[in-house]
């Protein structure tokens, strides 16, 4: 981050602080902050500033290919777009895909889910937990970490590694497989793969019991501050399963709100679409999604690990179970965890259920079945997939023709869903910690940290490419940049 | 059958009379770029990657189409040759849109192999990203002219092996695009006897099986070979 001030001498002007780029996260983006005449805050907004466009040039695309081509979206989550696409293309072909396939589909969204959040609670937000949020700029990244903690980045860069690797042992290449297709997958997992994957589970899990320790450690270290993180009340959405259990791959989406209350329960993705309007603002290449019932202010919902641990009636694993009960003692009784903070908490809880469900899977004689694949032409003219990603819900909506050329594509994105909260957290971060003209370091890193509790995935959510940098700006009330902070 | 000798690179070598340069230079041993050029099938000079140095003549000449001669001096590869088979590969991936990345024949493509051993790291020409369409109307097969270089193995195929001609040519020089019967959606072609033997021809991933998805399109064109022999040395008739 690099902070640029050009303080402006003349008197009752609002001014506006520019953080940009934004670090350590997926993405390009930049916040300004809004001083008024007494340099409180007026506003906040988080800005993203790429635009990529996989929705206009897919189109005379073949369904088939989209798998492989939105996998391409991301280089972090490759796989929750290869899923996603792969179920549209499933309802498209309109018949059964294969049990053993699910299971192998299943087996690779967990191991995306530990490769994903592992990166993101070690690699990207571990340097503001472990070393300080205060911390020099200089020390406070990877680096800094493995300087000072070289046991824990190299447990974490192990944890992520098992992820990947997995991955790699489904679809022969852990950033961008086409592995999943429409109707199944394309190949099964070794044998001495399955051995080797379970001999290194223990390790895992020990790598759990200590980024939680961190965890809430942590906690008790930003208690003071958690709440400023985007604590407020809105509603959570998420995948559970037919027995309402934690789900990431299938099952139907659930909305409560902050009280715990089911809102809407058994959605089917497209009952859910039919629910959702996305507004659009002048500033940002992101929209922002909400609840059209509830409308555009109170329809404000979150995704990811922090709404599905908030939706589901329970892990449905041993060890997540437990934690899970530990992390609802933060909301409080029968209510969900409000601040967004917790999403680091919720990410630790979800790889420990990952690592159970892999154990589980591995052990399970389904993947010895050759049945992969169904095949069949084009039965349905739209198709909608849905998982669950790392940083939320993900949808893939595709209509063809009767041949199966694309005629339509609508991605909806776990970022662009938390866009609204993203906006009202970094407005939250900015009233707590910035006043006057003066930008300190620290306080500004807070306000980014908002934006990386929530793991954005920018690339994703525009549909296009990019190292992510941040950019700060202060401005006063005539727009007169008064500072500025930029990285990139 | 007569023998005749001639020089390549430096090496007197013998050659069987009426060959063509490419089988006489092949024959020992070397390796020559080509993607129209198909074993079984008519030669066209048309991809011009081939192109080799021939003493006593000004210009380059393929040696797919060049009768091996006696006493001819040949050279194969040289700075010159090798720069012009590097661009005569960029500017055919300049022409349309080829992304690897997302192809079905991604690590399968004759064209990707021989950019890669040619040392193509880079294209210097302008792409000219045209808008090409696909065309999926065929139950069995597609066509993507995106990935099409115009090496016209499909069209030979299908008129010199199966016999059925369904495959041709409209337009001239860089409009040029190869069309089912009179441009008819492939799907509704009557000629077209879904053999597939055009889909196994096709150097890149323009011809491909429905349904494939990235690098799953593996061709194999060691059928035409035995077809061919099947019917020249009447093998189908013991």
């Amino acid at each position: 981050m690099a902070v640029d001030m050009n303080a402006d001498t003349k008197v009752n002007m609002k001014k506006t602080v520019t953080i940009e780029p934004i670090t350590r996260i997926e993405g390009h983006a930049k916040i300004t902050i809004e001083l008024d005449d007494v340099g409180q805050v007026a506003d906040a907004r988080f800005h993203v500033t790429e635009f990529r466009g996989f929705e206009k040039f897919c189109i005379g695309r073949s369904f088939w290919e989209m798998p492989g081509i939105t996998a391409r979206v991301c280089g972090i989550c490759p796989v929750s777009h290869l899923l996603a696409s792969s179920k549209a293309g499933d309802a498209i072909l309109g018949v059964r895909t294969p049990e053993p396939a699910v299971t192998l589909r299943r087996l690779m969204n967990y191991a995306q889910m530990v490769q994903s959040h592992a990166l993101s609670f070690f690699l990207l937000s571990g340097p503001d937990l472990l070393l300080g949020m205060d911390a020099d700029p200089v020390e406070r990244n990877m680096a800094g970490l493995i300087k000072v903690h070289p046991e824990i980045a190299r447990s974490g860069i192990r944890l992520r590694a098992f992820g990947q690797a997995l991955i790699r042992a489904l679809g022969e290449r852990s950033v961008h497989p086409s592995w999943s297709v429409p109707g199944g997958v394309r190949g099964s997992l070794k044998a001495a793969d399955k051995e080797h994957f379970l001999a290194q589970l223990p390790e895992m899990y020990s790598t759990l019991d200590i980024a939680l320790d961190l965890m809430k450690d942590a906690l008790d270290r930003y208690a003071t501050e958690v709440d400023a993180y985007g604590s407020f009340p809105s509603l959570f959405v998420g995948l559970v399963g037919s027995d309402g259990g934690l789900e990431h791959y299938d099952g139907h989406l659930r909305i409560v709100d902050s009280d715990g209350r089911i809102v809407e329960d058994n959605l089917t993705p497209d009952a859910f679409l039919g629910r959702i309007s996305e507004a659009e603002e002048t500033w940002s290449y992101l929209k922002f999604p909400y609840y059209t019932p509830f409308g555009p202010e109170r329809g404000m919902y979150r995704v990811g690990p922090l709404a599905r641990l908030n939706v589901c009636d329970f892990a449905g694993t041993p060890r997540a179970d437990r934690e899970l009960r530990q992390f609802r003692h933060f909301g409080g009784p029968g209510k969900t965890v409000n601040s967004s903070f917790y999403y680091h908490y919720a990410r630790l809880v979800e790889i420990l259920h990952s690592l159970e469900r892999i154990e589980e899977i591995l052990a399970d004689e389904i993947l010895l079945d050759h049945h992969i694949r169904s095949r069949a032409g084009v039965n349905q003219n739209v198709g909608i997939g849905v998982s669950e990603a790392p940083r939320g819900t993900l949808f893939h909506h595709y209509q063809v023709d009767d041949n199966g050329m694309l005629e339509k594509v609508n991605l909806i994105i776990a970022t662009g869903q938390n866009n609204l909260a993203m906006n009202k957290t970094i407005k939250q971060l900015a009233t707590r910690f910035i006043s006057g003209t003066k930008l300190e370091e620290g306080l500004l890193n807070r306000v980014e940290h908002g934006i990386r509790v929530f793991d954005p995935c920018l690339s994703c959510s525009t549909h296009e490419a990019g190292r992510m940098p941040l950019h700060l700006q202060l401005r006063a009330v005539d727009g007169t940049l008064l500072d500025e902070i930029k990285r990139g | 059958m007569s023998v005749i000798t001639l020089t390549i690179n430096g090496e007197l070598v013998s050659a069987r009379s009426g060959q063509s340069l490419l089988e006489a230079i092949r024959d020992q041993g070397i390796s020559l770029p080509t993607l129209c050029y198909l074993d079984g099938l008519s030669t066209r000079g048309g991809c011009r990657l081939c192109l080799v140095e021939i003493s006593g003549q000004a210009r380059l000449q393929p040696a797919c189409t060049t009768t091996a001669g006696e006493g001819m001096v040949v050279v194969t590869h040289n700075d010159k040759i090798n720069r012009y088979r590097k661009m005569i590969l960029e500017l055919t991936f300049a022409e349309r849109n080829h992304t690897c990345a997302v192809c079905v024949s991604n690590e399968h493509c004759e064209l990707q192999t021989l950019a890669a051993e040619l040392g193509m790291d880079h294209v210097r020409y302008d792409y000219l990203n045209p808008q090409l369409g696909i065309d999926i109307s065929h139950e069995k097969y597609g066509v993507d002219h995106n990935r099409c270089i115009l090496c016209l193995r499909c069209v030979r195929v299908c008129d010199e092996v199966e016999g059925a001609h369904t495959w041709d040519v409209r337009h001239r020089g860089i409009a040029s695009r190869v069309i089912t019967d009179l441009n008819r959606p492939w799907g509704e072609s009557e000629s077209c006897t879904e053999c597939g033997k055009c889909v196994e021809v096709c150097p890149t991933g323009a011809l491909f099986d429905k349904g494939m998805s990235v690098g799953e399109m593996k061709k194999k064109t060691n059928f035409l070979r035995r077809i061919l022999d099947g019917r020249e040395k009447n093998q189908w008739n013991r």
